[in-house]
């Protein structure tokens, strides 16, 4: 298909190659250009911390990056053949200090990142509740977090709002400034759960339980996806994610409520492989959907994963378990469960179909 | 019925279905090969060069033509490789918006497993260890590798694989499970077709030949220098070499049995790598990292050994701090086994391993980053002739510390939170690939192809070459570690966001002056082959060079030495020459040489005769074929025709031609 740009490929196409500095320049420029979006200019406190980290982290670098590159041109114009006014001492090949220099250069610049590596991942792992919403702003004591339960499906995302009863799909809407807890999932394969404007993306897999604690602090519409491949539909799995103020996602959730249930058949429609699936929204949810998804028991009379492990435990197994957890008995709900859906209730809506919130 | 059950045991799952008429893009690719194909049968038939192929070249177990014939395949699929880069280029440039490019997903997620796969293991891996093949013994003043049929049979098993994946682009399709299979994409639930068996066969195929020839040159290297050259006094290179081959020693055998745990679920429906049944996907990540991450340093270890050659060679200099850069290359060796985890931090490991694993990762830089200042104190007070293998190692120095740094940078685990995926960790593997073991092994060509074939290679090409490559690669990729850092990620095949679309259109355009480079290599081969009496070496030494491969004609008598030089000090052959050193020209003595064998290139057929088979659940013919294969090997050990003597007169006769240093 032609496209407008074509045009302009042959004519900025470079002549001559002789242009060692626009060359040397443009990464540069380039780099500045981009300075614009999601990941460096993000919405959420814990990735604004890991852009504030890069920026550290690059600036200590650069501290022996930038010496060597001079280094490097000084030395190869300095001693090039031509030159016979450079010192030539063929025999010149050792040196004690400046081996100890050399070695300890680069040693002092890793303990240095070493020691900011250290104490950044223990701060921003993601398992760790925050303490604080936003710079000097520090988390409400006794304030639970706002807990969204995230399951990958074959191409698209089901969030489940436990305390809200409600779920939807591909898109995720968020009150600003309230810490909120993903514990997430994965129906069949391999996807990262990412939106770089929130925080880090963290794998969601198959019979594992991952956790991100994050907040988001500005309102607006952003992006969000799967950044690990995952098959056919990978390209088109991404969810909108809406910050709104504390009232908008009470009116939101109270809205959505009056939208069909996701059933335990809805469910098993929605999991079913599909691509490009426009948002969807439910009214209800069962309150132990997320965690049948986890034990890989959906389906009726299919036995739960840690029903099994519970057994071969009995028989003299043991698991230990650390980080990424396998699956694990039910949390206790957070409010009494909704009235349980027909069970003929198959209101899972098509692709396409409108929607509660249009 | 009765028809249907006939023809699927004949041919197993194979039928008309699976040849991709249907698609014009790879039925255009299969004539050309074809038309390709026959032409260069019909030449070798009309030219007579059978008989001289076979005995010369394919049964050869001497190690310099192996080495040739190695650096030849990973050239041909470089070729392939690089079309499927500029593919997916093409198909990210134009697919925005509502557009969804020319490739649908299907073909897309084929290509870009198929690139990696192939210029991982079929381009870099043959390159290096073409290069190690050829220059090692040489330099260690040996005459040939410890095993000799092993060498031939290592290089034929790779053949293998690489025919098994281009078999693939023509019959059935490749794995879409990414270049290192992942599951569960590659389990047999989500991928029931040839792909990841087609990838496993051949990698698997390979794979043995890979171990093999590591097994091989860890033993010459420990067995077989020169008396007089203690491990202090091998060349930088050799050095690298070894841990080179000792690290592939150990991580193959892990690559080989993930690879064999998921053959066993994918054929024999066991549950190691699946979703349910206590199977485990994040296993199998652990288990191809262990061999990946330490992978990275089997290829750049070498390349590293290529840049200090060259350094000292063109600085006129003995090389800066050798033992230091003998202890950075071992303490490498051993770190690089301690961090794989560094792929998956964003799995939830927890803070302290991820830390643990994270910090491993930077003390990599320091040993590295005392290479690179080696390197730049080898420059200073040197007398730098800036011919071209000079010029891949300044482009090399000034690209690469870019890559460490993007590669710390994404060792620290919070701010790889949000670029592991992305396409600034693509543009950083790629930018320490590329400006470095790509860099290194054309630095090495260019370095070495006097002493295999006795003539230059044309400068004029070769600059032409360099600045496409080195221009293209800061083009194609300066582009896409800006879209990385606005958080777009990889293997996606069309994009929402209008635009990002202008990076990829000049990552595209940075692709097509790579293509430049990569054609002005080729057009340079041409072009030095039709001038190679003007750009003939007579000397043996054409760049007054330091080790001992300079002492031999060019190229080199197929016992290396007449006499086994003695080595009194680094750099041999700088000192011969400054002690005016001349080898002798009388006294030979008849030569022990190993003796040419088809057995490899049988070995091999069979071989990938079982994996096409098993690909396709062609169970008669993987039964035939794996019989087959077990008695002709064994078979093969009651060969005792294995060497011959050269004669002295005939060691007199080729002495004497020579144009060697010691006879000029």
């Amino acid at each position: 298909m032609p496209r407008q740009g074509n045009g302009q490929w042959a004519r900025s196409f470079p002549r001559g190659w002789g242009k060692p500095a626009a060359v040397l320049l443009a990464p540069l420029l380039l780099l500045l250009a981009g300075c614009s979006r999601d990941v460096l200019d993000p919405a959420g406190d814990i990735a604004v911390q890991q852009r504030n980290l890069i920026y550290t982290s690059t600036g200590l670098m650069l501290l022996i990056i930038v010496p060597v590159i001079v280094l490097i041109i000084v030395f190869a114009w300095r001693y090039r053949a031509g030159n016979r006014e450079a010192t030539y001492d063929p025999d010149f090949d050792h040196s004690t200090s400046l081996e100890l220099a050399i070695w300890a250069g680069p040693l002092l610049i890793i303990i240095a990142l070493g020691a900011l590596t250290w104490s950044s991942t223990h701060l921003l792992d993601p398992f760790r509740p925050l303490d604080r919403i936003a710079a000097g702003k520090p988390t409400v004591a006794g304030e639970a977090p706002l807990t969204v339960q995230v399951v990958a499906m074959d191409w698209k995302w089901l969030f489940i709002y436990p305390e809200q009863g409600i779920a939807t799909v591909n898109e995720l809407v968020l009150p600003v400034d309230r810490q909120v807890r993903f514990d997430i999932t994965s129906t069949n394969m391999m996807n990262t759960f990412y939106a770089p404007t929130l925080a880090g993306m963290v794998y969601a897999m198959p019979g594992m339980r991952s956790q991100l604690h994050a907040v988001l602090n500005r309102p607006g519409d952003y992006e969000g996806f799967s950044a690990n491949y995952s098959g056919e539909g990978f390209s088109d799995m991404r969810f909108r994610l809406r910050g709104v103020d504390a009232a908008g996602f009470e009116t939101w959730v109270v809205q959505t409520k009056s939208a069909a249930a996701l059933s335990t058949p809805a469910y098993l429609a929605l999991a079913k492989p599909s691509e490009k699936v426009p948002p969807a929204y439910f009214g209800s949810v069962e309150p132990d959907l997320f965690h049948r998804v986890l034990n890989r028991c959906v389906p009726p009379g299919t036995p739960c994963m840690h029903e099994v492990m519970a057994k071969d435990r009995q028989k003299g197994g043991s698991h230990v378990s650390h980080g990424a957890q396998p699956a694990a008995p039910p949390p206790a709900p957070a409010k009494p469960a909704p009235a349980a859906p027909h069970p003929h209730d198959t209101s899972f809506l098509e692709p396409g179909a409108p929607t509660a919130l249009g | 019925m009765h028809e249907q059950t006939f023809w699927t045991m004949l041919f197993g799952r194979l039928s008309w279905e699976s040849i991709p008429l249907h698609e014009p893009i790879l039925l255009g690719t299969f004539i050309v090969v074809v038309l390709l194909g026959l032409g260069i049968l019909a030449a070798v038939t009309r030219y007579r060069l059978w008989g001289w192929l076979w005995h010369e070249w394919l049964t050869s177990v001497d190690h310099k033509k192996i080495g040739i014939m190695y650096m030849i395949l990973g050239i041909i699929m470089l070729l392939r490789g690089f079309a499927d880069a500029l593919m997916m280029r093409a198909q990210q440039a134009i697919a925005f918006g509502g557009a969804e490019g020319y490739l649908p997903a299907h073909h897309y997620d084929q290509i870009f497993t198929a690139h990696g796969t192939i210029m991982i293991f079929f381009v870099a891996i043959p390159l290096i260890v073409g290069l190690v093949n050829f220059v090692m013994p040489l330099q260690i003043g040996a005459r040939d590798v410890a095993f000799p049929f092993l060498n031939n049979l290592s290089f034929w098993l790779t053949v293998a694989g690489a025919v098994l994946v281009m078999i693939s682009l023509f019959v059935g399709e490749f794995s879409r499970g990414g270049w290192l299979n992942y599951v569960p994409v590659a389990n047999i639930q989500n991928s029931p077709d040839t792909g990841p068996d087609y990838y496993l066969w051949a990698l698997q195929i390979a794979g043995v030949g890979t171990t093999l020839s590591a097994i091989n040159m860890v033993t010459t290297i420990i067995k077989m220098r020169a008396p007089g050259m203690t491990m202090m006094k091998m060349p930088v290179f050799c050095w690298t070499a070894l841990c080179s081959n000792v690290l592939a020693i150990a991580i193959f055998p892990v690559l080989t049995g993930a690879f064999a745990l998921l053959m066993l679920d994918r054929y024999v429906g066991m549950n190691f790598f699946t979703n349910d049944l206590g199977g485990n996907p994040m296993m199998y990540w652990n288990l191809v990292w262990i061999w990946g991450h330490p992978e990275v340093y089997v290829l750049v270890l070498p390349a590293f050994g290529i840049f200090s050659e060259i350094t000292s060679t063109f600085s006129g200099k003995r090389l800066f701090g050798y033992s230091s850069m003998v202890y950075a290359t071992v303490v490498i060796t051993i770190l690089s086994y301690l961090v794989w985890l560094h792929h998956f931090f964003t799995m939830g490991s927890g803070a302290s391993v991820n830390s643990f694993f994270g910090i491993a990762t930077m003390v990599i830089s320091i040993p590295t980053g005392a290479k690179i200042f080696n390197w730049l104190f080898t420059m200073y007070r040197g007398r730098i002739r800036f011919e071209l293998p000079m010029m891949w190692v300044v482009a090399f120095m000034l690209t690469f510390v870019v890559g460490g740094m993007t590669g710390v940078l994404l060792a620290v685990p919070p701010a790889d939170f949000v670029l592991h995926n992305s396409l600034f960790l693509v543009a950083h593997f790629h930018n320490v690939i590329i400006g470095g073991v790509v860099f290194g092994l054309f630095a090495g060509m260019v370095y070495w192809f006097p002493k295999a074939f006795g003539f230059k290679l044309d400068p004029f090409w070769g600059k032409i070459s360099f600045w496409g490559w080195v221009i293209g690669y800061w083009v194609a990729w300066t582009p896409i570690y800006v879209v990385g850092l606005m958080g777009t990620t990889r293997r996606v095949r069309h994009f929402d966001d209008p635009s990002l679309q202008i990076w990829f259109v000049i990552a595209g355009i940075g692709a097509l002056i790579i293509l430049v480079g990569i054609l002005a290599f080729v057009i340079q081969i041409a072009v030095s082959i039709r001038n190679r009496e003007a750009l003939r070496d007579t000397t043996g030494d054409p760049w007054d060079g330091r080790t001992l491969e300079w002492s031999t004609t060019s190229p080199p008598p197929p016992y290396n030495f007449a006499f086994t030089p003695r080595v009194h000090d680094l750099d041999a052959w700088y000192d011969m020459k400054a002690l005016g050193h001349a080898p002798p020209a009388e006294g030979f003595r008849p030569i022990h040489m190993p003796r040419n064998t088809g057995a490899g290139v049988i070995i091999s057929a069979l071989a990938l005769v079982l994996g096409f088979a098993m690909i396709w659940y062609i169970w008669w013919l993987a039964a035939l074929s794996f019989v087959a294969l077990l008695v002709y090997s064994i078979a093969h050990t009651f060969n005792y025709d294995r060497d011959y003597y050269v004669p002295a007169e005939e060691v007199a006769r080729i002495e004497g031609a020579r144009t060697a240093p010691g006879a000029a």
